[in-house]
């Protein structure tokens, strides 16, 4: 299991959590594809951390036939789920997209690449969100 | 020559390598480790980059190059200079003199490869006009035999976004060959193209092609050897202008971002110097790039004129290449755009073969085993002191903790853990020699010492 600490509004480290995750699958020698979505779902749920919490961890469980993608935060929570589940949807305030982030993207991308998944929030206390990304032909 | 099955035109001279650890640490596929007080490299893994020939400060990574007696085995001879080489000289040598120096070296003929990336410019325009399945996007070129090499090794998902186009390179020999057999009615192949090269990389190219089946090239000398040979002949020539045909578009694709201002269309990302090829690389990877059309990446800080075979500093002859792109660039180019259009079609510009990917980094065949390599690996990781010195002979310590589970490696090969283990050992030496065998004690009751005692026996 390959674990990373993230802190909110850290967006220098952006993409260490995933992009080692990613080249871990390399390694492992996992199929490309399901390297591509892990490493897309990985970078979705870092970024998330980042632009809305305080802090958090993400978590990377790897077996031959699937990839397990977890993020864990302190932070507000989401009030409106369904609504940012939508894609477009951003709650990010303007300094955060103006670098680019908090297109509304987030969670319609890791849906599109995920096979499984499962957001638990509470607010004022934080998120949690859990991937299931299965290697093909599986 | 070819060592386990993969050419390789970056050598090690044992006699000068003192064991430093300057080339583990800038190499970018961490393919050189220090065993036995000299450096090694991993033939599987090395991609020619010449970094490593760059940053050794013995000189003992050095570039095999063919000699000039290989031109004794062709009848004729043609003279391919990369664009990079007009950057080398003087402002007050141009092309022109550069062209007839070179013949007077020895070659029956010169083709520009300046002229051979003009057609490859159009050739590209023509393929980018057809329209390109989105997920291809952005598209990379092919220019660059390291950055390819690279993607083979640590990007093999992105090889769909190389630009099937042979190189300026390749082509060059081609035109030249097929040109020349024509001009002087021979048969083209008692015809020897010898390309004239700024780097290691396409050395390697020209031995051992990724996208064709054979190269045209016949024989590849180092730019710093035939910048000597030509210099020793400028006084003597008359510097004709019949030889130099290339425009500054050509020209241009001897520095960094040349050939995206040749392309002229599109947006494009151009990026120079290995390491900041692979950080937009992994950015391609993440797909953030939707907006750019093209990435140009190469090698070499400041593009071919940064080569390891180069001579002159890539900033000083970066000056003159613009100088050159300026007094050039209005001039009609060296090919005919309806011709290279027509031979596009065709397919002459296409890359034979597909470029494949090399998994070497993989940990295992078997992705169960891999796994748990991978787990023994990061439980290593966790154990050494993260401070990468280097001193174990591996760049990282994560390489470290690598080479440790591909068993080629042992965890004391790191200093800190020696020392830690040895502590340890002294603490268990000191703690035995306090222990004194029954037979010598002499007072038993007191248990050795009478610390037990209380005090106030008395």
């Amino acid at each position: 299991m390959l674990e990373f600490e993230v802190r909110g509004l850290d967006f220098a480290a952006v993409g260490e959590a995933s992009g080692t995750i990613k080249r871990t699958l390399q390694q492992v020698g996992m199929d490309a594809s399901l390297v591509r979505r892990v490493a897309v779902c990985a970078f979705e749920v870092e970024t998330n951390i980042v632009i809305h919490a305080h802090r958090g961890v993400v978590r990377a469980r790897i077996s031959p036939r699937q990839v397990v993608v977890e993020g864990e935060d302190e932070g507000p929570g989401i009030p409106d789920l369904e609504a940012a589940m939508r894609e477009g949807f951003s709650t990010a305030p303007a300094y955060i997209r103006e670098m680019g982030f908090g297109a509304g993207m987030g969670f319609s991308n890791m849906r599109r690449c995920a096979d499984h998944m499962e957001v638990s929030t509470q607010v004022g206390k934080g998120t949690r969100v859990r991937l299931v990304i299965e290697a093909s032909g599986s | 020559m070819t060592q386990g099955g993969y050419f390789h035109s970056v050598r090690l001279d044992l006699d000068k390598c003192k064991g430093c650890t300057n080339c583990i640490k800038r190499c970018p596929v961490e393919a050189i480790r220090v065993r036995e007080g000299k450096a090694q490299i991993m033939e599987e893994r090395c991609i020619d980059c010449g970094e490593c020939v760059r940053v050794c400060p013995n000189h003992a990574k050095y570039v095999v190059t063919d000699g000039l007696d290989r031109l004794q085995q062709f009848r004729y001879r043609i003279a391919l200079p990369a664009p990079a080489f007009y950057g080398q000289f003087r402002p007050d040598v141009p092309p022109g003199a550069v062209l007839a120096a070179l013949m007077a070296v020895g070659f029956d003929g010169v083709f520009e490869v300046a002229v051979a990336a003009e057609a490859v410019t159009l050739a590209t325009r023509a393929y980018l006009e057809r329209g390109m399945p989105r997920a291809a996007r952005p598209l990379i070129s092919s220019a660059c035999p390291a950055v390819i090499r690279l993607m083979q090794v640590r990007f093999p998902t992105l090889l769909p976004h190389i630009i099937p186009i042979e190189s300026p390179m390749e082509m060059a020999a081609r035109l030249a060959r097929e040109e020349k057999a024509r001009e002087w009615g021979v048969n083209p192949r008692e015809i020897g193209a010898f390309f004239i090269t700024p780097c290691a990389a396409k050395v390697t190219a020209a031995k051992q092609p990724e996208g064709s089946l054979v190269s045209s090239v016949d024989g590849v000398l180092s730019m710093s050897t035939m910048y000597a040979e030509v210099l020793r002949r400028l006084a003597d020539v008359n510097p004709g202008t019949e030889l130099h045909r290339s425009s500054g578009a050509g020209i241009g694709w001897g520095m960094a971002g040349g050939e995206g201002r040749a392309l002229g269309t599109g947006t494009v990302l151009a990026v120079d110097g290995i390491h900041n090829v692979v950080a937009v690389l992994e950015e391609v990877e993440r797909g953030t790039l939707s907006d750019v059309d093209f990435v140009e990446a190469q090698a070499c800080v400041g593009g071919c004129i940064g080569g390891p075979l180069t001579v002159q500093n890539p900033f000083i002859s970066r000056v003159r290449m613009r100088r050159l792109v300026e007094e050039f660039g209005r001039r009609s180019p060296g090919v005919d755009e309806a011709e290279v259009r027509r031979r596009f079609r065709q397919g002459f510009f296409d890359m034979a073969k597909t470029i494949k990917p090399r998994p070497v980094l993989r940990l295992d065949e078997d992705v169960t085993r891999a796994i748990r390599k991978m787990d023994r690996l990061e439980k290593t990781l966790a154990r050494l002191p993260g401070l990468d010195c280097g001193a174990c002979g591996s760049p990282t310590c994560r390489a470290l903790a690598e080479d440790i589970v591909r068993e080629r490696a042992f965890e004391t090969d790191c200093i800190f853990q020696l020392r830690e283990q040895l502590e340890e050992l002294a603490e268990r030496m000191v703690q035995l020699s306090r222990i004194v065998p029954p037979a010598l004690s002499r007072d038993k009751a007191s248990g050795g010492g009478g610390g037990g005692e209380p005090e106030d026996r008395d």
